[in-house]
Protein backbone atom coordinates (compact mmCIF):
# COMPACT_ATOMS: atom_id res chain seq x y z
CA UNK A 1 0.00 0.00 0.00
CA UNK A 2 1.51 3.56 -0.90
CA UNK A 3 -0.46 6.43 0.63
CA UNK A 4 0.42 9.89 -0.27
CA UNK A 5 -1.00 12.67 1.67
CA UNK A 6 -1.17 16.86 0.62
CA UNK A 7 2.89 16.29 -0.53
CA UNK A 8 4.88 18.98 -1.50
CA UNK A 9 7.64 19.29 -3.09
CA UNK A 10 9.98 22.28 -3.74
CA UNK A 11 13.49 22.80 -5.51
CA UNK A 12 16.13 25.12 -4.32
CA UNK A 13 15.27 28.48 -6.15
CA UNK A 14 11.63 27.64 -5.53
CA UNK A 15 10.57 25.63 -8.54
CA UNK A 16 7.56 24.08 -6.88
CA UNK A 17 7.00 20.26 -8.66
CA UNK A 18 4.33 19.08 -6.43
CA UNK A 19 1.63 21.00 -4.83
CA UNK A 20 -0.81 19.51 -2.04
CA UNK A 21 -0.92 15.79 -3.68
CA UNK A 22 -2.84 13.09 -2.09
CA UNK A 23 -3.60 9.65 -3.61
CA UNK A 24 -3.93 5.51 -2.78
CA UNK A 25 -2.16 3.04 -4.45
CA UNK A 26 -3.66 -0.16 -3.33
CA UNK A 27 -0.91 -3.43 -3.31
CA UNK A 28 -0.83 -5.48 -6.63
CA UNK A 29 -2.79 -2.08 -8.39
CA UNK A 30 -1.32 -1.23 -11.88
CA UNK A 31 -1.48 2.66 -11.41
CA UNK A 32 0.04 5.15 -14.44
CA UNK A 33 0.93 8.65 -13.61
CA UNK A 34 0.04 10.92 -16.43
CA UNK A 35 0.56 14.44 -17.83
CA UNK A 36 2.46 16.78 -20.31
CA UNK A 37 6.49 17.53 -19.89
CA UNK A 38 6.78 19.15 -16.04
CA UNK A 39 3.98 18.25 -15.04
CA UNK A 40 5.72 16.39 -11.83
CA UNK A 41 5.98 12.67 -12.62
CA UNK A 42 9.17 11.78 -12.87
CA UNK A 43 9.10 14.07 -9.18
CA UNK A 44 6.70 11.99 -7.83
CA UNK A 45 8.28 8.96 -8.98
CA UNK A 46 11.55 10.17 -7.19
CA UNK A 47 9.39 10.87 -4.26
CA UNK A 48 8.41 7.27 -4.29
CA UNK A 49 11.77 5.54 -4.55
CA UNK A 50 13.12 7.46 -1.95
CA UNK A 51 15.38 9.15 -4.12
CA UNK A 52 13.97 12.35 -2.84
CA UNK A 53 11.77 13.69 0.13
CA UNK A 54 8.89 15.61 -0.38
CA UNK A 55 8.95 19.29 1.33
CA UNK A 56 6.07 18.52 3.13
CA UNK A 57 3.46 16.28 3.80
CA UNK A 58 3.52 12.44 4.65
CA UNK A 59 4.08 9.76 2.04
CA UNK A 60 3.78 5.88 3.49
CA UNK A 61 5.62 3.08 1.23
CA UNK A 62 5.24 -0.66 2.68
CA UNK A 63 4.52 1.39 5.98
CA UNK A 64 7.49 3.01 5.93
CA UNK A 65 6.34 6.59 6.36
CA UNK A 66 9.72 7.97 3.76
CA UNK A 67 9.69 11.60 5.42
CA UNK A 68 10.89 10.25 8.66
CA UNK A 69 12.99 7.61 6.85
CA UNK A 70 16.69 7.29 8.23
CA UNK A 71 19.14 8.09 5.55
CA UNK A 72 20.94 4.82 6.38
CA UNK A 73 17.40 2.60 6.40
CA UNK A 74 17.09 3.94 2.78
CA UNK A 75 18.85 1.17 1.16
CA UNK A 76 16.84 -1.53 2.70
CA UNK A 77 13.41 0.39 1.67
CA UNK A 78 14.96 0.51 -1.90
CA UNK A 79 15.53 -3.36 -2.02
CA UNK A 80 12.03 -4.13 -2.07
CA UNK A 81 11.50 -1.63 -4.82
CA UNK A 82 12.08 -2.16 -8.89
CA UNK A 83 13.38 0.59 -10.57
CA UNK A 84 13.67 1.23 -14.05
CA UNK A 85 14.65 4.48 -15.49
CA UNK A 86 13.82 5.92 -18.85
CA UNK A 87 17.63 5.06 -19.71
CA UNK A 88 17.79 2.24 -18.37
CA UNK A 89 21.39 3.52 -16.19
CA UNK A 90 22.74 -0.08 -17.34
CA UNK A 91 26.36 -0.90 -16.24
CA UNK A 92 28.47 -1.22 -19.29
CA UNK A 93 31.76 -2.55 -18.29
CA UNK A 94 29.62 -5.90 -17.38
CA UNK A 95 27.60 -8.82 -19.09
CA UNK A 96 23.98 -8.50 -19.15
CA UNK A 97 24.00 -11.46 -16.33
CA UNK A 98 26.24 -9.13 -14.23
CA UNK A 99 23.71 -6.13 -14.27
CA UNK A 100 21.85 -8.82 -12.84
CA UNK A 101 23.52 -10.10 -10.35
CA UNK A 102 24.20 -6.71 -8.65
CA UNK A 103 21.13 -6.60 -6.96
CA UNK A 104 21.78 -9.82 -5.76
CA UNK A 105 24.85 -9.24 -5.03
CA UNK A 106 24.41 -6.17 -2.84
CA UNK A 107 21.81 -8.37 -0.41
CA UNK A 108 24.38 -10.84 0.21
CA UNK A 109 22.94 -13.70 -1.65
CA UNK A 110 24.89 -17.01 -1.81
CA UNK A 111 26.89 -17.06 -5.33
CA UNK A 112 24.80 -20.01 -6.72
CA UNK A 113 21.49 -18.83 -5.48
CA UNK A 114 22.10 -15.53 -7.42
CA UNK A 115 23.17 -17.37 -10.53
CA UNK A 116 20.15 -18.91 -10.57
CA UNK A 117 18.16 -16.12 -9.54
CA UNK A 118 19.74 -13.97 -12.11
CA UNK A 119 19.02 -16.42 -15.06
CA UNK A 120 15.73 -17.02 -14.58
CA UNK A 121 14.72 -13.01 -14.41
CA UNK A 122 16.57 -13.26 -18.00
CA UNK A 123 14.33 -15.83 -19.33
CA UNK A 124 11.32 -14.12 -17.49
CA UNK A 125 12.62 -11.28 -19.83
CA UNK A 126 13.66 -13.76 -23.29
CA UNK A 127 17.27 -12.54 -22.70
CA UNK A 128 18.47 -15.95 -21.30
CA UNK A 129 20.61 -16.58 -24.69
CA UNK A 130 22.18 -13.24 -24.24
CA UNK A 131 23.42 -13.37 -20.78
CA UNK A 132 26.97 -12.94 -21.53
CA UNK A 133 26.85 -10.06 -23.83
CA UNK A 134 27.63 -6.81 -23.21
CA UNK A 135 24.60 -4.44 -22.70
CA UNK A 136 25.93 -1.60 -25.48
CA UNK A 137 25.72 -4.37 -28.13
CA UNK A 138 21.90 -4.91 -27.18
CA UNK A 139 19.19 -2.72 -28.89
CA UNK A 140 16.91 -0.22 -27.00
CA UNK A 141 14.18 -2.84 -26.42
CA UNK A 142 16.41 -5.33 -25.15
CA UNK A 143 18.40 -2.42 -22.50
CA UNK A 144 14.89 -2.06 -21.33
CA UNK A 145 13.95 -5.19 -20.78
CA UNK A 146 17.20 -6.08 -19.33
CA UNK A 147 16.87 -3.39 -17.13
CA UNK A 148 13.12 -4.67 -15.96
CA UNK A 149 15.09 -7.98 -15.30
CA UNK A 150 17.73 -5.99 -12.55
CA UNK A 151 14.42 -4.53 -11.33
CA UNK A 152 12.71 -7.54 -10.49
CA UNK A 153 15.39 -9.73 -9.32
CA UNK A 154 15.27 -9.29 -6.21
CA UNK A 155 11.37 -9.78 -6.10
CA UNK A 156 10.15 -6.38 -5.21
CA UNK A 157 6.67 -5.56 -4.08
CA UNK A 158 6.54 -2.40 -5.96
CA UNK A 159 7.54 -1.95 -9.56
CA UNK A 160 8.31 1.76 -10.82
CA UNK A 161 9.01 2.94 -13.97
CA UNK A 162 9.86 6.43 -15.28
CA UNK A 163 8.98 6.62 -19.19
CA UNK A 164 10.36 2.94 -19.60
CA UNK A 165 8.93 2.90 -23.42
CA UNK A 166 9.75 6.47 -24.13
CA UNK A 167 12.74 5.36 -26.70
CA UNK A 168 11.37 2.31 -28.07
CA UNK A 169 9.71 1.08 -31.42
CA UNK A 170 6.24 -0.10 -30.95
CA UNK A 171 7.26 -3.49 -30.80
CA UNK A 172 10.01 -3.17 -28.35
CA UNK A 173 7.59 -1.15 -26.23
CA UNK A 174 4.73 -3.77 -26.10
CA UNK A 175 7.08 -6.60 -25.50
CA UNK A 176 8.04 -3.87 -22.55
CA UNK A 177 4.68 -3.13 -21.67
CA UNK A 178 3.65 -7.18 -22.02
CA UNK A 179 6.18 -7.96 -18.65
CA UNK A 180 4.67 -5.23 -16.50
CA UNK A 181 1.17 -6.64 -16.97
CA UNK A 182 3.36 -10.00 -16.24
CA UNK A 183 4.31 -8.61 -13.23
CA UNK A 184 1.70 -7.35 -12.32
CA UNK A 185 -0.53 -10.52 -12.60
CA UNK A 186 1.52 -11.82 -9.95
CA UNK A 187 0.22 -8.97 -7.53
CA UNK A 188 3.17 -6.61 -7.99
CA UNK A 189 2.04 -3.05 -7.78
CA UNK A 190 2.86 -1.28 -11.01
CA UNK A 191 3.69 2.38 -11.16
CA UNK A 192 4.68 3.82 -14.22
CA UNK A 193 5.32 7.52 -15.33
CA UNK A 194 4.23 8.09 -18.75
CA UNK A 195 3.26 11.34 -20.95
CA UNK A 196 0.60 9.24 -23.11
CA UNK A 197 -1.43 6.77 -20.22
CA UNK A 198 -4.13 6.40 -22.40
CA UNK A 199 -4.14 3.22 -24.23
CA UNK A 200 -1.36 1.83 -22.96
CA UNK A 201 -2.87 -0.97 -21.20
CA UNK A 202 -6.10 -2.34 -23.32
CA UNK A 203 -6.89 -5.64 -21.63
CA UNK A 204 -5.67 -4.15 -18.58
CA UNK A 205 -7.34 -2.31 -15.68
CA UNK A 206 -5.04 0.31 -15.22
CA UNK A 207 -5.55 3.39 -12.63
CA UNK A 208 -4.32 6.59 -14.58
CA UNK A 209 -3.52 9.51 -12.25
CA UNK A 210 -2.60 12.44 -14.15
CA UNK A 211 -0.91 15.69 -13.33
CA UNK A 212 -0.56 19.04 -14.38
CA UNK A 213 1.87 21.51 -13.04
CA UNK A 214 2.20 19.68 -9.83
CA UNK A 215 -1.35 18.97 -9.00
CA UNK A 216 -3.15 16.03 -9.16
CA UNK A 217 -6.10 16.64 -11.27
CA UNK A 218 -7.78 13.32 -11.71
CA UNK B 1 28.04 -14.27 8.69
CA UNK B 2 28.46 -16.62 6.11
CA UNK B 3 26.81 -13.47 3.48
CA UNK B 4 29.20 -10.50 5.34
CA UNK B 5 32.53 -13.00 4.56
CA UNK B 6 31.06 -13.32 0.69
CA UNK B 7 30.25 -9.91 0.14
CA UNK B 8 34.00 -8.73 1.22
CA UNK B 9 35.30 -11.80 -0.35
CA UNK B 10 33.24 -10.17 -3.76
CA UNK B 11 34.21 -6.70 -2.82
CA UNK B 12 37.94 -7.97 -2.36
CA UNK B 13 38.03 -9.61 -5.98
CA UNK B 14 36.32 -6.51 -7.62
CA UNK B 15 38.78 -4.53 -6.01
CA UNK B 16 41.76 -7.12 -7.57
CA UNK B 17 40.04 -7.08 -10.77
CA UNK B 18 39.72 -3.28 -10.89
CA UNK B 19 43.36 -3.01 -9.78
CA UNK B 20 44.39 -5.40 -12.55
CA UNK B 21 42.03 -3.84 -14.84
CA UNK B 22 44.48 -1.31 -15.41
CA UNK B 23 47.94 -1.99 -15.30
CA UNK B 24 50.21 0.74 -16.14
CA UNK B 25 47.99 3.17 -13.11
CA UNK B 26 48.45 0.26 -11.14
CA UNK B 27 52.85 0.12 -11.49
CA UNK B 28 53.38 3.57 -11.25
CA UNK B 29 51.40 3.76 -7.85
CA UNK B 30 52.86 0.63 -6.43
CA UNK B 31 56.11 2.36 -7.44
CA UNK B 32 55.45 5.81 -5.68
CA UNK B 33 54.44 3.42 -2.69
CA UNK B 34 57.45 1.21 -2.78
CA UNK B 35 59.64 4.13 -3.13
CA UNK B 36 58.17 6.00 -0.59
CA UNK B 37 58.31 3.18 1.95
CA UNK B 38 61.98 2.15 0.98
CA UNK B 39 63.29 5.18 2.24
CA UNK B 40 62.87 5.14 6.20
CA UNK B 41 63.06 1.06 6.00
CA UNK B 42 66.40 1.76 4.62
CA UNK B 43 67.29 4.44 7.62
CA UNK B 44 66.02 1.74 9.81
CA UNK B 45 67.68 -1.24 8.54
CA UNK B 46 70.89 0.86 7.84
CA UNK B 47 70.98 1.48 11.70
CA UNK B 48 70.48 -1.80 12.88
CA UNK B 49 73.46 -2.63 10.68
CA UNK B 50 75.32 0.06 12.55
CA UNK B 51 74.16 -1.14 16.18
CA UNK B 52 75.19 -4.62 14.81
CA UNK B 53 78.55 -3.48 13.59
CA UNK B 54 79.01 -1.32 16.79
CA UNK B 55 78.59 -4.27 18.72
CA UNK B 56 80.74 -7.05 16.58
CA UNK B 57 83.89 -4.32 16.01
CA UNK B 58 84.49 -2.88 19.38
CA UNK B 59 83.72 -4.32 21.49
CA UNK B 60 81.19 -1.84 23.27
CA UNK B 61 79.56 -3.53 25.97
CA UNK B 62 83.09 -5.07 27.15
CA UNK B 63 83.93 -4.12 30.82
CA UNK B 64 87.27 -5.18 32.17
CA UNK B 65 87.05 -5.84 35.96
CA UNK B 66 90.89 -5.96 37.75
CA UNK B 67 91.45 -7.13 41.11
CA UNK B 68 93.85 -5.80 43.28
CA UNK B 69 97.08 -7.14 43.30
CA UNK B 70 97.16 -9.25 46.63
CA UNK B 71 93.62 -10.46 46.37
CA UNK B 72 93.81 -14.52 46.79
CA UNK B 73 92.52 -17.32 45.55
CA UNK B 74 89.90 -17.48 48.20
CA UNK B 75 89.03 -13.12 46.75
CA UNK B 76 89.05 -14.65 43.53
CA UNK B 77 86.61 -17.37 44.05
CA UNK B 78 84.02 -15.21 45.91
CA UNK B 79 84.34 -13.05 43.05
CA UNK B 80 83.94 -15.80 40.41
CA UNK B 81 80.48 -16.80 42.42
CA UNK B 82 79.19 -13.28 42.91
CA UNK B 83 79.33 -13.01 38.77
CA UNK B 84 78.05 -16.24 37.83
CA UNK B 85 75.03 -14.85 39.92
CA UNK B 86 74.95 -11.43 38.69
CA UNK B 87 75.86 -12.49 34.66
CA UNK B 88 75.97 -15.77 34.11
CA UNK B 89 78.29 -16.69 31.35
CA UNK B 90 78.93 -13.45 30.17
CA UNK B 91 82.55 -13.51 32.05
CA UNK B 92 85.72 -15.23 31.75
CA UNK B 93 88.55 -15.05 34.12
CA UNK B 94 91.95 -13.76 32.38
CA UNK B 95 95.10 -14.61 35.15
CA UNK B 96 97.74 -12.21 35.62
CA UNK B 97 100.35 -14.70 34.20
CA UNK B 98 98.11 -15.28 31.13
CA UNK B 99 97.66 -11.06 30.68
CA UNK B 100 101.54 -10.99 30.88
CA UNK B 101 101.86 -13.87 28.00
CA UNK B 102 99.22 -11.79 26.04
CA UNK B 103 101.52 -8.30 26.37
CA UNK B 104 104.54 -10.41 25.83
CA UNK B 105 102.93 -11.47 21.99
CA UNK B 106 102.75 -8.04 21.11
CA UNK B 107 105.75 -6.31 18.95
CA UNK B 108 108.34 -4.69 21.21
CA UNK B 109 107.04 -5.72 24.38
CA UNK B 110 108.74 -8.79 25.25
CA UNK B 111 111.86 -6.68 26.59
CA UNK B 112 110.44 -4.45 28.31
CA UNK B 113 108.48 -7.09 30.00
CA UNK B 114 111.56 -9.25 30.65
CA UNK B 115 113.44 -6.03 32.62
CA UNK B 116 110.31 -5.97 34.52
CA UNK B 117 111.18 -7.33 38.09
CA UNK B 118 107.99 -9.19 38.26
CA UNK B 119 104.30 -9.37 36.75
CA UNK B 120 103.15 -5.79 37.40
CA UNK B 121 99.78 -6.73 36.09
CA UNK B 122 96.34 -7.48 38.49
CA UNK B 123 94.37 -11.16 37.86
CA UNK B 124 91.02 -9.72 35.60
CA UNK B 125 87.85 -10.76 34.40
CA UNK B 126 86.53 -9.84 31.51
CA UNK B 127 82.48 -8.80 31.12
CA UNK B 128 80.78 -8.88 28.16
CA UNK B 129 77.11 -8.26 29.34
CA UNK B 130 73.77 -9.06 27.32
CA UNK B 131 72.64 -5.80 28.21
CA UNK B 132 74.54 -3.34 26.05
CA UNK B 133 72.38 0.04 27.40
CA UNK B 134 75.02 2.29 28.48
CA UNK B 135 72.73 3.25 32.06
CA UNK B 136 72.32 -0.20 32.49
CA UNK B 137 76.34 -0.32 31.79
CA UNK B 138 77.26 2.11 34.21
CA UNK B 139 75.22 0.80 36.94
CA UNK B 140 76.96 -2.41 36.50
CA UNK B 141 79.85 -0.61 36.99
CA UNK B 142 79.29 1.12 40.00
CA UNK B 143 77.76 -1.88 41.72
CA UNK B 144 80.71 -3.91 40.81
CA UNK B 145 83.51 -1.13 41.86
CA UNK B 146 81.47 -1.72 45.26
CA UNK B 147 82.50 -5.37 45.36
CA UNK B 148 85.54 -5.85 48.05
CA UNK B 149 88.72 -6.90 46.62
CA UNK B 150 88.02 -5.28 43.44
CA UNK B 151 90.65 -2.58 42.13
CA UNK B 152 89.28 -0.84 39.36
CA UNK B 153 86.36 -1.40 36.80
CA UNK B 154 87.06 -0.05 33.12
CA UNK B 155 84.19 0.61 30.67
CA UNK B 156 84.32 3.23 27.75
CA UNK B 157 81.65 4.85 28.74
CA UNK B 158 82.14 7.87 26.58
CA UNK B 159 82.29 5.80 23.31
CA UNK B 160 79.34 3.72 24.24
CA UNK B 161 77.03 6.88 24.97
CA UNK B 162 78.58 9.07 21.94
CA UNK B 163 77.77 5.61 19.69
CA UNK B 164 74.07 5.39 21.67
CA UNK B 165 73.22 9.26 21.09
CA UNK B 166 74.48 8.64 17.48
CA UNK B 167 72.09 5.81 16.85
CA UNK B 168 69.38 7.59 18.88
CA UNK B 169 69.97 10.67 16.68
CA UNK B 170 69.59 8.33 13.69
CA UNK B 171 66.32 6.34 15.13
CA UNK B 172 64.60 9.86 15.58
CA UNK B 173 65.69 11.03 11.86
CA UNK B 174 64.47 7.83 10.73
CA UNK B 175 60.86 7.91 12.76
CA UNK B 176 60.54 11.22 11.19
CA UNK B 177 61.08 10.03 7.84
CA UNK B 178 58.73 7.05 8.79
CA UNK B 179 55.42 10.07 9.20
CA UNK B 180 56.48 12.03 6.62
CA UNK B 181 56.33 9.32 3.98
CA UNK B 182 53.70 7.58 5.89
CA UNK B 183 51.49 10.85 4.93
CA UNK B 184 53.04 11.12 1.30
CA UNK B 185 51.73 7.57 1.19
CA UNK B 186 48.46 8.58 2.56
CA UNK B 187 47.79 11.35 0.36
CA UNK B 188 49.22 9.04 -2.88
CA UNK B 189 46.54 6.11 -1.98
CA UNK B 190 43.75 8.88 -1.24
CA UNK B 191 44.15 10.27 -4.53
CA UNK B 192 44.61 6.86 -6.68
CA UNK B 193 41.46 5.82 -4.80
CA UNK B 194 39.57 9.57 -5.19
CA UNK B 195 40.24 9.17 -9.54
CA UNK B 196 38.84 5.37 -8.82
CA UNK B 197 35.76 7.08 -6.66
CA UNK B 198 35.35 9.39 -9.91
CA UNK B 199 35.40 6.62 -12.78
CA UNK B 200 32.99 4.40 -11.07
CA UNK B 201 30.25 7.29 -10.34
CA UNK B 202 27.95 5.60 -12.51
CA UNK B 203 28.30 2.71 -11.03
CA UNK B 204 27.53 3.78 -7.28
CA UNK B 205 24.77 5.67 -8.49
CA UNK B 206 23.09 2.64 -9.76
CA UNK B 207 23.82 0.97 -6.98
CA UNK B 208 22.80 3.37 -4.36
CA UNK B 209 19.39 3.13 -6.32
CA UNK B 210 19.16 -0.17 -6.05
CA UNK B 211 19.81 -0.76 -2.70
CA UNK B 212 23.35 -0.93 -1.81
CA UNK B 213 24.49 0.74 1.61
CA UNK B 214 27.35 3.27 1.81
CA UNK B 215 29.53 0.05 3.55
CA UNK B 216 28.42 -2.30 0.45
CA UNK B 217 29.77 0.61 -2.17
CA UNK B 218 32.81 1.82 0.00
CA UNK B 219 34.43 -1.56 0.72
CA UNK B 220 35.75 -2.47 -2.90
CA UNK B 221 37.75 1.36 -2.72
CA UNK B 222 38.76 0.28 0.88
CA UNK B 223 40.26 -3.25 -0.16
CA UNK B 224 41.94 -1.49 -3.60
CA UNK B 225 43.61 0.59 -1.05
CA UNK B 226 44.86 -2.16 0.85
CA UNK B 227 45.90 -4.21 -1.86
CA UNK B 228 48.06 -1.06 -3.51
CA UNK B 229 49.76 -0.70 0.01
CA UNK B 230 50.44 -3.98 0.42
CA UNK B 231 51.82 -4.10 -2.88
CA UNK B 232 53.91 -1.11 -2.16
CA UNK B 233 55.38 -2.43 0.83
CA UNK B 234 55.98 -5.88 -1.01
CA UNK B 235 57.66 -3.68 -3.51
CA UNK B 236 59.60 -2.06 -0.63
CA UNK B 237 60.95 -5.25 0.81
CA UNK B 238 62.26 -6.43 -2.87
CA UNK B 239 64.02 -2.73 -3.50
CA UNK B 240 65.73 -3.24 0.28
CA UNK B 241 66.35 -6.49 -0.66
CA UNK B 242 68.28 -6.10 -4.22
CA UNK B 243 70.13 -2.80 -2.64
CA UNK B 244 71.58 -5.07 0.30
CA UNK B 245 72.67 -8.03 -2.14
CA UNK B 246 74.23 -5.30 -4.09
CA UNK B 247 76.16 -3.74 -1.03
CA UNK B 248 76.77 -6.81 0.68
CA UNK B 249 80.00 -7.12 -1.45
CA UNK B 250 81.99 -4.21 -1.36
CA UNK B 251 80.95 -3.94 2.51
CA UNK B 252 81.98 -6.94 3.22
CA UNK B 253 85.67 -6.72 1.36
CA UNK B 254 85.79 -3.09 3.36
CA UNK B 255 85.09 -4.43 6.75
CA UNK B 256 87.23 -7.57 5.86
CA UNK B 257 90.21 -4.71 5.24
CA UNK B 258 89.57 -3.68 9.10
CA UNK B 259 89.78 -7.67 10.17
CA UNK B 260 86.02 -7.52 10.46
CA UNK B 261 84.10 -10.31 9.75
CA UNK B 262 81.04 -7.91 9.61
CA UNK B 263 78.05 -9.45 6.91
CA UNK B 264 75.38 -6.56 5.64
CA UNK B 265 72.12 -7.42 7.17
CA UNK B 266 69.08 -7.47 4.85
CA UNK B 267 65.41 -7.11 5.93
CA UNK B 268 64.27 -10.22 7.40
CA UNK B 269 61.19 -11.97 6.67
CA UNK B 270 59.35 -10.46 9.44
CA UNK B 271 60.29 -7.05 8.54
CA UNK B 272 59.31 -7.52 5.01
CA UNK B 273 55.74 -8.88 6.14
CA UNK B 274 56.08 -5.51 8.66
CA UNK B 275 56.94 -3.45 5.24
CA UNK B 276 53.48 -5.06 4.09
CA UNK B 277 51.26 -4.49 7.20
CA UNK B 278 52.41 -1.14 7.14
CA UNK B 279 51.58 -0.65 3.54
CA UNK B 280 48.31 -2.10 3.60
CA UNK B 281 47.16 -0.28 7.00
CA UNK B 282 48.61 2.89 5.59
CA UNK B 283 46.52 1.98 2.13
CA UNK B 284 43.57 1.37 3.87
CA UNK B 285 43.92 4.59 6.01
CA UNK B 286 44.12 6.97 2.82
CA UNK B 287 41.33 4.83 0.96
CA UNK B 288 39.04 5.32 4.23
CA UNK B 289 39.43 9.16 3.74
CA UNK B 290 38.87 9.42 0.23
CA UNK B 291 35.81 7.08 -0.04
CA UNK B 292 34.41 9.65 2.58
CA UNK B 293 33.96 11.27 -0.97
CA UNK B 294 31.31 8.92 -1.86
CA UNK B 295 29.23 9.68 1.21
CA UNK B 296 29.52 13.72 0.14
CA UNK B 297 28.28 12.89 -3.45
Amino acid sequence: MIVGSQLYKRYPGGFEALKNVSFTIADGEMALIGGHSGAGKTTLLKLLSAIERPTSGSLIVNGQNLIALRPAALPFLRRNLGLVFQDQKLLFDRSALENVLLPLEIIGLAPREAQRRARAALDKVGLLAREKTNPIALSGGEQQRLAIARAVVNRPTILLADEPTANLDEESARQVLDLFVAFNQVRVTVIIATHAPQGLFPDCAARVLTLSHGSLIA
Amino acid sequence: MKAWLQQHLAALVRAARRIAGSPLNTLLSILVIGIAMTLPAAGYLCLDNLKALGANSSNAQQMSLFLHTGAGEKMRSDIEKRLETLLPGQWRFVSRDAALRQMEANEGMAEIIASLPKNPLPDAFILEPNDADPDHLETLRATLSAWSGVAHVQLDSAWIKRFDAFLRLGRLAAHLLAVIFAVGLIAVTFNTIRLQVLGQAEEIEVARLIGATDAFIRRPFCYSGVLQGALGGLMAALLLLVGVLALSPPVSRLAALYGSAFVLRGPSFLHSLALIASGAALGWLGAQLSVRLIRDQ
